[in-house]
């Protein structure tokens, strides 16, 4: 591990609110290139919405995202992803009509890199292999199974060899082997030198592979630090219903 | 300004408006209900025209007697219409139904054809006028009015009042909360379907006792249903008849009231002003005046 | 560029332009006819895929660019003695332009809303041109006799029109080929399967929607002024006429939506139905039903149409059926 760490993504006093309800609470984080950042917390906690903010999908109703240095808040999306920001979705959303190859071309073509057609296509090639989805390249993306489906996801994001990759619930609905296999190509592509801001929800895989954890309740932060001091905190235990044996079950993930 | 015919034109237009908004109500309520809209509107109106008269024609009835036929009519068509052509495509994406409907339209126009060619045809009634000082209103008028009214008010009472209507509104709010709470959304949707067939229908027959038809005037009334609802806004009933009342009045006064410089507006103009209100509020006010609602 | 090397694109072109020869060939004005119909159904349904089977924005009046087109040709025409082709150019750059800037504010719509405001457009101009005076109003413009002079008379006007059609049909099939095989195109199919995705992925959809709307509108537009010539009048109805572009719709649908052969399937199957349906003495009055129903059918249970059907079932072919 590198010593000197730079930090990547900067997200300063955000705040976001729909109507009257607040879903983001002056949020201040900093992500450090070539981590593993984890983002945890209770359903309904905001951490969508931080995603949301983070990639443009919507602006924050204040505070500021800056990203390698440039200040990105109230970019479009598509702004965002030619600088280098990817996302998945916690309820995949393939393109249904296209077949795989074309759904991660998709990525290569419209991404950090804008590619013409065909080095898009071989770089979409290349990504599927590494996802592992190479015996359906040319299936329909809607014929897939939900672990194939997340695996299309992943490539479709990674197709455009993004700097910064956000996870929103990747290892949601897969059975404990897709689990494994889904957390050996996160690993693989930190190795990538990609940095990646993972929301979960199964706390052994996040406490597992995370450098530093965040954690989010009712929109404002109420930990952040290494797997280790997450769960040893009150504050964490108290949000995920007080039980200690969760907080036993932490620390038992993260030893 | 000749005041007494500015009186007679708004009331010639606020009597249209109301037929208008009855027939718009039918297409908006569909809408509303189940996100469809109904390209087959425009044949239905003209069934609901053709019903009164092949009742005086061939029995003789008086066509006002002859319509809770077509309410009927309009009930039956509208439940079979949505079984044969909506309900298995009800959650595709909008051109499918927007298809399906218009498939209808097509088998419509071309059996009423066969049926009944596209000879120009008239309901012949005497009904004669109500005058009250010199303004004069067709006793047809009054009538059709007077339906539309009632229509409109047992609509409301049958939406609000009866468990049936409570149910639909329901399932246009939110289709699978109402089918955790044990509406059976397959007969609620057909039946608002049915509904808003039968308001269509009735508007045409009560058309028809005000204009001459033919088997195509279908397709101009349909397309000012969809002036109409989208200024009232889509899924609302009364923006329906808001919108109806609205249109009436502007095809009424609009021919004499002479505006500062342009003098009075000729009447071919009408549509255009139609047509770009109707742009206007899709790009700038799609919920309509009165807000679309479900 | 890619398109250029896959033999499909050459034999689809080489099938359509060889059976437009056939006329010149049999020497028959009444298979002329027929297929100067049939080309210009392919073009207006060719374009209408362009927009609604790529991009899945379903435009139900597209057909007032046919007579955006048609007018501003005809218009050119009869009052300055401008060449059909430069007029029918002229035509298409003036429907391109007014797409352009209808769709900016117009394509932000979706769904239902979208449709509706296509049809409004539609109704708008028809209605307008109906009170401009300049433009014929309602009774429209006619051609004087010595209009076809410049072409060798009326007859050689007919044989030009014909084959000024079989160009825009190959010209728009050719774009449709290109815009699918290429980076735009795929941007635009991903918009179609989900905007909001397509937006994460770095696609502007504003923009690329725009585009393909006015490309979309180029070759009614061609077609109309083509159409127009050949009639030697032209009026708001047949100029502006709904049905007429509510059937290019069925049209994709029947043969295949977001395939580049699907509405050349659809149109020609269309067609032939219809004909047959008319000229059959028994049925001619059912057609109308018959289209319906067979619409009906399509709807409910054979989405993808014809060649999306073929390219489901049979994923082999899938790779050159386009």
């Amino acid at each position: 591990m590198t010593t000197v760490t730079s930090v990547i993504l900067e997200i300063e006093n955000v705040s976001k609110r729909f109507g009257g309800l607040l879903a983001l609470d002056k949020v201040n984080l900093s992500v450090n290139e070539g981590e593993i950042f984890g983002i945890i917390g209770p359903n309904g906690a905001g951490k969508t919405t931080l995603f949301n903010v983070i990639n443009g999908v919507y602006p924050p109703t204040a505070g500021r995202i800056k990203f390698r240095g440039e200040d990105l808040t109230g970019l479009q999306p598509y702004d965002m992803s030619k600088r280098g920001i990817a996302r998945t979705y916690q309820v995949v959303r393939p393109l249904g009509e296209l077949t795989v190859r074309e759904n991660v071309t998709v990525g290569g073509c419209f991404g950090r890199e804008n590619l013409p057609l065909e080095k898009a296509e071989k770089v979409a090639d290349e990504v599927i292999d590494f996802v592992g989805l190479t015996a359906r390249k040319e299936m329909l993306a809607s014929k897939l199974n939900i672990a194939q489906k997340k695996r299309l996801e992943m490539a479709r994001a990674l197709a455009a060899r993004p700097i910064m990759l956000l996870l929103d619930e990747v290892l949601a609905g897969l059975n404990p082997n897709e689990v494994a296999d889904m957390l050996s190509v996160v690993r693989k592509i930190r190795e990538r030198g990609v940095t990646i801001i993972m929301i979960e929800h199964l706390m052994h895989a996040v406490m597992n592979l995370s450098d530093r954890v965040f954690v989010l309740d009712y929109g404002a932060q109420i930990a952040e630090g290494t797997p280790q001091e997450v769960s040893n905190h009150p504050k964490v235990i108290e949000a995920y219903l007080g039980d200690p044996k969760v907080a036993q079950r932490f620390l038992e993930g993260s030893a | 300004m000749n005041f007494e015919i500015l009186i007679a034109s708004s009331l010639d237009g606020l009597t249209l408006g109301f037929v208008f908004g009855l027939m718009a109500m039918g297409l908006t309520l569909i809408f509303g209900v189940m996100k469809v809209i109904n390209l087959g509107h425009g044949p239905i109106i003209v069934m609901g025209m053709f019903t009164p008269l092949v009742l005086s024609q061939a029995f003789g009835i008086n066509p006002y007697f002859g319509l809770p036929v077509v309410i009927v009519l309009g009930l039956v068509t509208g439940i079979v219409m949505y079984f044969v052509a909506v309900h298995r495509v009800i959650n595709a994406p909008e051109l499918t139904t927007l298809l399906a409907t218009f498939a209808v339209n097509m088998i419509l126009i071309g059996t009423l054809t066969i049926l009944f060619t596209t000879t120009p045809q008239a309901l012949s009634l005497e009904m004669g006028s109500l005058q009250t000082g010199t303004i004069t209103i067709l006793g047809t008028r009054v009538v059709a009015v007077l339906v539309a009214v009632v229509a409109t008010v047992a609509l409301y009472l049958f939406l609000y009042r009866t468990r049936s209507g409570k149910s639909i509104r329901a399932v246009a709010n939110n289709r699978a909360a109402a089918e955790l709470m044990g509406i059976n959304s397959t007969w609620i949707l057909a039946l608002s379907f049915g509904i808003g067939t039968m308001l269509a229908m009735l508007s045409g027959a009560l058309l028809a006792t005000l204009f001459g038809f033919t088997v195509l005037s279908g397709s101009g009334y349909e397309v000012k249903s969809f002036i109409i609802v989208v200024l009232g806004g889509l899924g609302n009933p009364t923006g329906a008849l808001l919108g109806g009342i609205i249109i009436g009045l502007l095809e009424s006064l609009v021919a004499v009231i002479p505006l500062p410089v342009i003098g009075s507006i000729p009447f071919s103009w009408v549509p255009v002003i139609e047509f770009v209100v109707f742009i206007l509020i899709l790009l700038f006010r799609p919920t309509g005046l009165l807000g679309a609602r479900t | 560029m890619k398109t250029f090397s896959s033999p499909f694109f050459w034999l689809v072109l080489v099938v359509v332009g060889g059976v437009s020869l056939l006329p010149i060939v049999t020497n028959s004005p009444s298979l002329r006819e027929d297929l100067f119909l049939m080309l210009m159904l392919v073009t207006l349904a060719s374009s209408v895929n362009i927009i609604m089977g790529y991009t899945g924005y379903v435009s139900f009046g597209h057909i007032v660019y046919f007579g955006l087109g048609g007018y501003a040709a005809f218009y050119l025409m009869q009052n300055f003695s401008v060449h059909v082709l430069t007029a029918a150019l002229i035509g298409g750059v003036v429907a391109s332009l007014i797409a352009f800037l209808i769709g900016i504010p117009v394509l932000r719509l979706r769904g239902a809303y979208f449709a509706l405001a296509t049809i409004g457009i539609n109704e708008a101009f028809r209605v307008l041109v109906n009170n401009l005076p300049f433009l014929g109003g309602s009774v429209g413009m006619l051609f004087s006799f010595s209009a076809y002079e410049p072409y060798g008379g009326g007859k050689s006007a007919q044989q030009f029109a014909y084959f000024a059609m079989v160009i825009t049909a190959l010209l728009t099939i050719a774009t449709s080929f290109i815009i699918k095989k290429s980076k735009f195109g795929l941007g635009l199919m991903a918009i179609r399967e989900d905007q909001d995705a397509a937006m994460v992925l770095g696609i502007n959809p504003a923009r690329t929607k725009v585009i393909t709307y006015a490309i979309s509108a180029f070759f009614p537009a061609l077609a109309g002024a083509f159409f127009f010539f050949k009639n030697g009048t032209i009026l708001p109805e047949t100029a502006f006429e709904l049905h007429r572009s509510i059937e290019s719709l069925v049209m994709v649908m029947l043969g295949g939506y977001g395939t580049v052969t699907g509405p050349i399937v659809g149109a020609v199957v269309y067609e032939r139905l219809r004909g047959f349906l008319i000229t059959n003495p028994t049925l001619s009055q059912a057609h109308l039903v018959i289209a319906g129903a067979l619409l009906l059918l399509i709807v409910l249970f054979v989405t993808a149409g014809v060649i999306g059907w073929l390219r489901q079932r049979f994923p082999a072919v899938r790779r050159y059926l386009e």
